[in-house]
């Protein structure tokens, strides 16, 4: 296998990877927050629907978040083993927030293990909670340590390059690198948000097959209040991300938005195909992108026009910036309709299609999560350290590297089976109706 | 001491710590699909399940932290051996995925068969077998440098006494602490029938372990000439790995205090762990790379010691708490409490 073979083998194992990681990692960052709120409401309002939620989506929680460690620990590794020459040079310039990102895993670890073994240890709900705070921190900032990674190969900087050689380097720079403030509040409230969704998604499936029960209805809203919140922070923070990449990757959002001539007073392009170098079939929203990028519908923005095209990303990234803002919005409008309707009591929230509208509203924000990363993934190309490191320098130059990806993929094969196969069987085996007639059963057993 | 010295010596800590509780893991899941075999798992699964289900996520971080400690403070490790150990690598993450995963999906998930149990008990046969082949590498002589790059000779590799010895050494090791460990616990547990049954393992395991032990440095002599010298220099280390270990063998033998034998066992790991890191100094690669020339810069070195003492005044407190709720407490070891989600 030559290395052309193994760098393009390395980038598809990495792609798979990392496509998969993000779906549990994403939950992994988020559950532990509706967790905590939902406990948090059930303490408050003394009503043990909210608890129990709580108990049930931990359980669910667990095996995710197994596939996610599992996972974690193979692209960890997989770094240093498919991207040697990088490693290198990240090892000497971002070291300290992946370090850091095992500690806040360590953290999240430890306290998982003791939360979800001391249930009904503690006589007060409350220092049950407080078990859990740690666990979400931990989570949370894990993904805010792993994210300063990502941002510091977005916009490097705390080093110089002097003939080849590092100097100056300074590891509080690197980390706070003006990619990271928009990129990690992005990361952070999208798994919110997903994770809200993906939960509301649940308990419409459950209200639509038929269980009227008011503990499903107690968590879809629940989780569509609160989907709605990060929802909108989304919007505004992904506004943000816009502006940041006009001043300091100004060619990842040229090629996201198709934007070939640098002008001012920019439309801001949505959907379409690009045929012969031609845009067909887009929706032009004219002072749009300059809006986006610096708030003022004459300001200039700079288009692909201004740089080498061996400088610049594949265009189909224009693709994933559709798929992404468009599930985006329609996730903030569902969210809107129904919290509004429920106040108003429009009877259409109660009906079939629209709760199917929000069974699909789970997988959708996945989808938007896997476009997001595409986007930033592939967006950043030709680079794997924009500007001074190139993806086809950084790769390793082993052979295997083919048969290694179809191992990995077996692997993922077998975990995503096998954690869907296991999350349907445990809730089916024990639906909730069941548990708290059960719950009932022992309480009134110990009253006698 | 030097900032590298710092460096390794806290990486040491990492990889000493997951050797101990990565065995312990690893052997327990063997022993309980051994005794699943030959149809004594109501002996052994409820104690072994005890000491696994609250743990088992903390093992696989002490690996975590060592690999991306090791790329933090030597840099240039992430070109040798992520270069040359994509394949053992590779391997050793798939194993650790289906074993860390299944595990959940056994223990949390209700997914209950006897082919997961035996997967499980294999596995843990099969990672530190695949594991070992980092230290087979670090020895020299495996890797060739060319101009794409460093490329491991599997050959060489498969063919070597050394490696097979070393593969052999970690498979009595982690079967051996494994089943010491978990006599204590049995013990703890007051369950007679799982302590004799883990005493008797303990005992098996006993001689294999320190014949395969003496028998590396053995092979150490021929494979490198340079290492087997530095290792002849700290024979006192050995010898009083040697003593700690007639001690813990003593008292399994006289079924006398468990819990202090246990310690005697990490006594004699230490001190032969110690001494082979000792040995090994200041290679981490022979003959390419020492802890001097891979090291990164003083600036990330300082940063990343301040952010390793930080983080362990936040985890050590917390490991203790984890260690008081669950491995030292009586109720829980002795099964009278589940407060399972």
């Amino acid at each position: 296998m030559g290395n052309a073979d193994s760098l393009f083998f390395s980038r598809v194992l990495t792609e798979l990877t990392l496509s998969f990681h993000i779906i549990y990692a994403t939950i992994g960052v988020g559950i532990p927050l509706m967790i905590m709120i939902a406990q948090w409401v059930g303490i408050k309002k003394n009503d043990e629907h909210y608890i129990l939620l709580a108990r049930r989506w931990t359980r669910g929680f667990v095996i995710t978040v197994a596939v996610g460690v599992v996972t974690g620990t193979a692209i960890g590794l997989q770094l240093s083993l498919l991207w040697p020459n990088f490693m290198e040079l990240a090892g000497n310039t971002i070291a300290l927030p992946l370090f850091m990102e095992t500690f806040a895993f360590f953290f999240e670890a430890i306290f998982l293990g003791i939360y979800i073994y001391t249930w009904d240890r503690f006589e007060n709900q409350k220092k049950h909670l407080l078990l859990l705070i740690p666990v979400a921190l931990g989570a949370s900032f894990s993904a805010v340590f792993i994210t300063i990674v990502n941002a510091f190969m977005n916009a490097p900087q705390g080093f110089d390059l002097v003939n080849g050689q590092l100097v100056n380097v300074s590891p509080l720079l690197a980390m706070f690198n003006p990619a990271m403030p928009t990129k990690v509040a992005h990361v952070v409230v999208t798994a919110y948000m997903t994770s809200a969704f993906v939960l509301a998604s649940i308990g419409a499936y459950r209200l639509l097959k038929g269980s009227n029960h008011v503990y499903h209805k107690k968590a879809l809203f629940l989780t569509m209040k609160l989907g709605l919140i990060f929802s909108i922070a989304t919007a505004v923070i992904g506004d943000f991300s816009g502006k940041y990449l006009a001043e300091y990757q100004p060619e990842k959002l040229a090629a996201a938005e198709w934007h070939f001539e640098t002008e001012k007073g920019a439309p801001l392009i949505l959907y379409g195909v690009l045929a012969d170098g031609e845009v067909k079939y887009a929706l032009k929203i004219p002072f749009g992108l300059s809006i986006l990028a610096h708030s003022n519908p004459n300001a200039e923005v700079i288009g692909l026009d201004q740089f080498k095209e061996a400088d610049t990303p594949p265009h189909y990234i224009h693709y994933m910036f559709d798929l992404m803002v468009t599930i985006g919005m329609w996730m903030v409008l569902l969210s809107l309709v129904y919290v509004v309707g429920t106040w108003r009591k429009w009877q259409f929230i109660f009906s079939k299609w629209f709760r199917w509208l929000m069974v699909l509203g789970g997988p959708l924000s996945i989808i938007a999560i896997e476009a997001g990363w595409w986007l930033d993934e592939v967006g950043r190309q030709p680079w794997v350290l924009r500007g001074i490191m190139r993806t086809k320098d950084a790769a390793t130059t082993s052979g295997h590297v083919d048969t290694m990806l179809w191992l990995f993929a077996g692997l993922y094969l077998i975990l995503g089976i096998g954690s869907v196969f296991v999350l349907w069987q445990m809730f089916r085996r024990n639906p909730v109706e069941q548990e708290l007639a059960d719950r009932a059963g022992e309480k009134a057993g110990v009253a006698k | 001491m030097t900032l590298e010295v710092l460096g390794i010596t806290v990486l040491g800590v990492f990889l000493f710590g997951y050797i101990i509780v990565a065995s312990i893991d690893f052997g327990a899941g063997f022993f309980n699909a051994f005794s699943t075999v030959t149809g004594k798992q109501h002996i052994l699964t409820k104690v072994i399940q005890r000491y696994l289900s609250p743990v088992w996520e903390v093992t696989n971080v002490f690996l975590v932290f060592f690999f991306v400690g090791i790329v933090g403070f030597f840099p240039k490790t992430a070109y040798y051996y992520g270069s040359t150990l994509l394949v053992p690598a590779s391997i050793a993450i798939i194993l650790l995925a289906i074993r860390g995963a299944y595990y959940a999906f056994t223990t949390y998930g209700g997914l209950k068969h006897k082919r997961y149990t035996i997967l499980y008990g294999l596995t843990g046969l099969f990672i530190p077998a695949s594991l070992s082949i980092v230290l087979t590498i670090s020895e020299g002589g495996f890797v060739t440098m060319l101009d794409s790059g460093p490329v491991l000779d599997y050959w060489t590799l498969f063919t070597s006494p050394l490696s097979w010895s070393i593969v052999v050494l970690s498979l009595t090791s982690v079967l051996y602490i494994s089943a010491v460990f978990l006599t204590w616990y049995a013990q703890k547990a007051k369950d007679r029938a799982a302590v004799s049954l883990l005493r008797k393992y303990a005992l098996i395991w006993a001689v294999p372990a320190i014949i395969t032990a003496a028998g590396i440095i053995v092979e150490m002599k021929g494979h490198n000439p340079e290492h087997y010298q530095r290792l002849v220099d700290v024979w006192w280390l050995f010898a009083l790995s040697v003593v700690f270990f007639a001690g813990t063998v003593f008292l399994l033998w006289k079924r006398l205090a468990y819990g202090f034998a246990f310690w005697l066992l990490i006594g004699q790991f230490t001190s032969a762990f110690l001494a082979y890191g000792i040995s090994h100094y200041p290679y981490l690669m022979y003959p390419y790379l020492t802890i001097y020339d891979s090291f990164t810069n003083k600036a990330m070195a300082t940063a990343l010691v301040i952010a390793f003492i930080a983080g362990l005044c936040l985890l050590l407190p917390s490991l203790y708490l984890l260690l008081r709720l669950f491995l030292f407490n009586k109720a829980y070891v002795q099964g009278d409490r589940n407060d399972h989600a």
